[in-house]
């Protein structure tokens, strides 16, 4: 029966068809939801782990042990997870196994807009891009024949508006293949030296093979219409030249967009006048067409940087826009902010009153960055908060070690914290440390982790004692505190910074999203006792606005958590009752 | 021919409820329909966009400017927001509730008055409505979103209240449908 899904919930619906068995993976939009979605499935074993790299190496494990297996993760979790990717393509697969990378063109949500085309031409590896939901179905499968017959891992690219687009899908039967058994085989699953220098030769000749299947194979179409314009491109951007172009010109639509065909390329360009190569991000495709020798338009009008959309496309290839009604200019922007109740207020807060240098991380909190806190100076990467304050403290010494901190969420302290704390402890910086641990990984959507106790079913599983990973690392200095207690938060800080020695402050609160977390009645505000000093405004509640000279709660937003409360000289902010 | 229906809001007013109807109600009228949704860093309290596309054949999962046939708003602010891409003459219905953005709370700018005369002087013809009222009167201001797709279902005429109904009752639970049946019965008014 037609339904609609979202383009990841259509590939994990591929996953199921397909019969994959094991699934391990990271959270990370816009590709968190195929591996939610595959966990529905009674019939696959489903997991985060703690990063990519370590969800990667878990699924190549089943491969290995004869089930087909998946991991998925976002662009940058790719990065992460390149290690075992650049070596699982020379020792290649057993069972099918089949990787999941969803980029993030005009980041949504994300710190970059790398593209990841790259990874599979530098790992050599087949990588598909479905343009639809029906495709993301489809491609899963054949991804596992594809891997199984060539002996390699094979990646699957998605985008925000593939993954996060619901379209009409027809689903299938789930059929398991046999299982593979698992044979010992050292020559081709140790690469040391001797036995990799005989599988890379195996690499080249796969893709040499692969290349053959890119000349012939159907996801790389043809759609002739009239022959005076000739598009090259995949993915959403098929989608927009479809819309502008409709028959009014040839589309090569591609499926398959590592390797890259050669003779089905150049048939198509003898076949029209002028070759256009519409892509997002970086010109892959048009690198490849010049390389053989064709003429195109591509890059030279169409943009590197954001995602495309069908008036783009039509504007640069220098069509009239669609007039709509008039613009209203000078409207208040609307950023992202931290929810009412979000438990990190309460520290950020503290750290911007104690005038802390702040190193952050990725996450939810993320957006302490943004006014009216204005409380954190960085934001790389997974894990760098940890790692560059270490860094950074060797560096200035006593003239940053009492001011500045780190802060990381639970998830992401899993993910890559670790390791740098390690450093601290090992080659001893006087470093401060905050975890923010809201009990979820909050920015993806709450999903659990090693520190949650529950598992990606919401079944109990394995807790990591956050306290005792620090002291078990070297840490003397561990201390929990409540982010909704102000007094307590501010006496922690200044006693941690002042401290001589490397510390971890755990600030403690499950997320006020979380279903478990009852909300108080919103608060009330006595108009007689408020003075309009505005000091609760600092906090940057959205439940909380200034009108007509005094504040105002929004009893839709507020949860009560009573933060603003503690600021209120003049106790205007009151509990609200039934 | 495809028609295009934007659904805007703040992040957590509950759009993603709104488009699940929609897609629903249009599949079982045989369209071929596209829901592009956002998910992630903007949901939290930000400005968020829901583009449901539908027609004989859908390519392109998004609403560009110039080409909305509805805008259906959560919230004042953001139906204005997208005046550019609304068609001259494309229909706006806006629930009357105003939420600050943080520019507002942090006493950078005022939110800005008049918005619905703005957005008519601007080409739009605008139904603005308390649909959380409505929705606190049918039992829960969570059914906004419900009441907002009523108000919808009476200018769309091409569907059926019965096949509105029917997907409905497939896409809340069970437990609420009287609550949401409520909703939809006082926006379609």
């Amino acid at each position: 029966m037609k339904q609609l899904m979202l383009g990841n919930q259509a590939f994990a619906r591929g996953l199921y068809e397909a019969g994959v068995e094991v699934v391990s993976s990271y959270p990370g939009t816009p590709s968190t939801e195929v591996t939610e979605e595959a966990a529905k499935y009674d019939e696959i074993y489903c997991e985060w782990a703690p990063n990519e790299k370590v969800a990667m190496e878990v699924a190549y494990g089943a491969c290995l042990a004869g089930k087909r297996s998946f991991c998925g993760m976002k662009h940058v979790g790719l990065n992460v997870a390149a290690d075992p990717l650049f070596t699982i393509a020379y020792t290649g697969v057993n069972a099918g196994m089949v990787i999941c990378v969803a980029d993030d063109p005009g980041m949504h949500s994300s710190q970059n807009e790398q593209d990841s085309r790259h990874y599979a031409i530098a790992a050599k590896v087949p990588m598909l891009e479905p343009a639809d939901s029906a495709e993301a179905l489809e491609y899963t499968k054949m991804a596992y024949e594809l891997s199984e017959k060539y002996d390699t891992p094979v990646i699957l690219r998605m985008c925000t508006r593939i993954a996060h687009s619901q379209s009409v899908v027809e689903p299938g039967e789930r059929l398991v293949p046999e299982r593979k058994p698992y044979e010992k085989n050292i020559a081709k699953y140790v690469m040391m030296p001797a036995n990799a220098k005989k599988r890379h030769p195996f690499v080249e000749q796969r893709t040499k093979d692969l290349t053959a299947f890119a000349e012939t194979c159907d996801c790389n179409r043809v759609e002739m219409g009239d022959t005076a314009i000739g598009i090259i491109t995949s993915s959403t951007s098929y989608q927009y030249a479809k819309e502008v172009f409709g028959d009014n010109a040839s589309i090569l639509k591609l499926g398959m967009i590592h390797p890259l065909p050669v003779e089905k390329i150049l048939d198509f360009a003898a076949k029209v006048d002028k070759l256009i190569i519409i892509e997002e991000l970086d010109g892959i495709i048009e690198t490849h067409c010049k390389a053989l020798g064709l003429e195109v338009t591509g890059k030279d009008v169409l943009p590197s940087i954001d995602e495309f959309s069908q008036s783009l496309i039509a504007e640069k290839l220098g069509m009239k826009p669609k007039e709509g009604c008039q613009k209203i200019e000078n409207l208040p922007n609307r950023p992202p902010v931290m929810c009412a109740g979000c438990p990190h207020r309460g520290m950020f807060y503290t750290l911007a009153k104690n005038k802390c240098t702040v190193l952050g991380d990725i996450g939810c909190y993320t957006l302490g960055a943004v006014a009216p806190l204005n409380a954190m100076e960085m934001t790389a990467c997974m894990g760098a908060s940890i790692s560059s304050i270490h860094g950074f403290n060797k560096a200035l010494g006593e003239e940053s070690e009492g001011k500045t901190v780190a802060v990381i969420g639970d998830s992401t302290f899993m993910h890559s914290g670790m390791t740098g704390l390690a450093n601290i402890a090992y080659n001893q910086s006087n470093s401060t440390v905050v975890i923010l641990d809201n009990s979820i990984t909050g920015m993806t959507g709450h999903q659990q982790n090693p520190t949650t106790g529950y598992n990606i079913k919401g079944d109990p599983a394995g807790k990591i004692d956050l306290e005792a990973l620090c002291r078990a690392m070297g840490f003397n200095r561990v201390v929990v505190v409540d982010p909704y207690d102000l007094k307590e938060c501010d006496r922690v800080v200044k006693e941690e910074l002042a401290a001589k020695e490397p510390s971890v402050i755990i600030s403690r609160r499950p997320c006020a999203l979380l279903k478990y977390v009852k909300a108080k009645p919103a608060l009330k505000v006595d108009k007689d006792k408020c003075k309009g000093c505005k000091a609760c405004m600092k906090l940057g509640c959205p439940a909380l606005c200034f009108k007509d000279g005094k504040a105002t709660v929004d009893a839709t937003l507020c949860v009560g958590c009573g933060v603003c409360q503690q600021l209120c000289a003049f106790d205007a902010l009151k509990d609200g009752g039934k | 021919m495809t028609t295009n229906v934007m659904i805007v809001g703040v992040g957590g007013q509950g759009s993603l409820l709104a488009s699940k109807l929609l897609g629903h109600v249009l599949l079982s009228q045989g369209y071929d329909v596209k829901v592009s949704e956002v998910h992630g860093m903007s949901q939290r309290g930000g400005s968020v966009v829901t583009y449901v596309r539908f027609g004989d054949k859908v390519y392109s999962p998004i609403i560009d400017k110039g080409e909305a046939d509805y805008i259906i708003s959560f919230e004042t602010l953001e139906a204005a927001r997208y005046m550019e891409y609304l068609k001259p003459g494309g229909k706006v219905i806006v629930n009357t509730q105003e939420i600050d953005p943080m520019p507002v709370i942090t006493g950078a700018v005022e939110y800005p008055q008049n918005l619905v005369s703005k957005m008519e002087q601007a080409g739009a013809s605008v139904d603005a409505m308390d649909a959380l009222g409505m929705a606190v009167q049918a039992g829960s201001s969570k059914a906004t979103n419900i009441v907002l797709m009523g108000r919808f279902s009476k200018y769309f005429k091409d569907v059926e209240e019965s096949a509105w109904l029917t997907s409905l009752e497939a896409c809340v639970p069970a437990k609420f449908l009287d609550l949401n049946r409520k909703a939809f019965a006082l926006g379609r008014v």
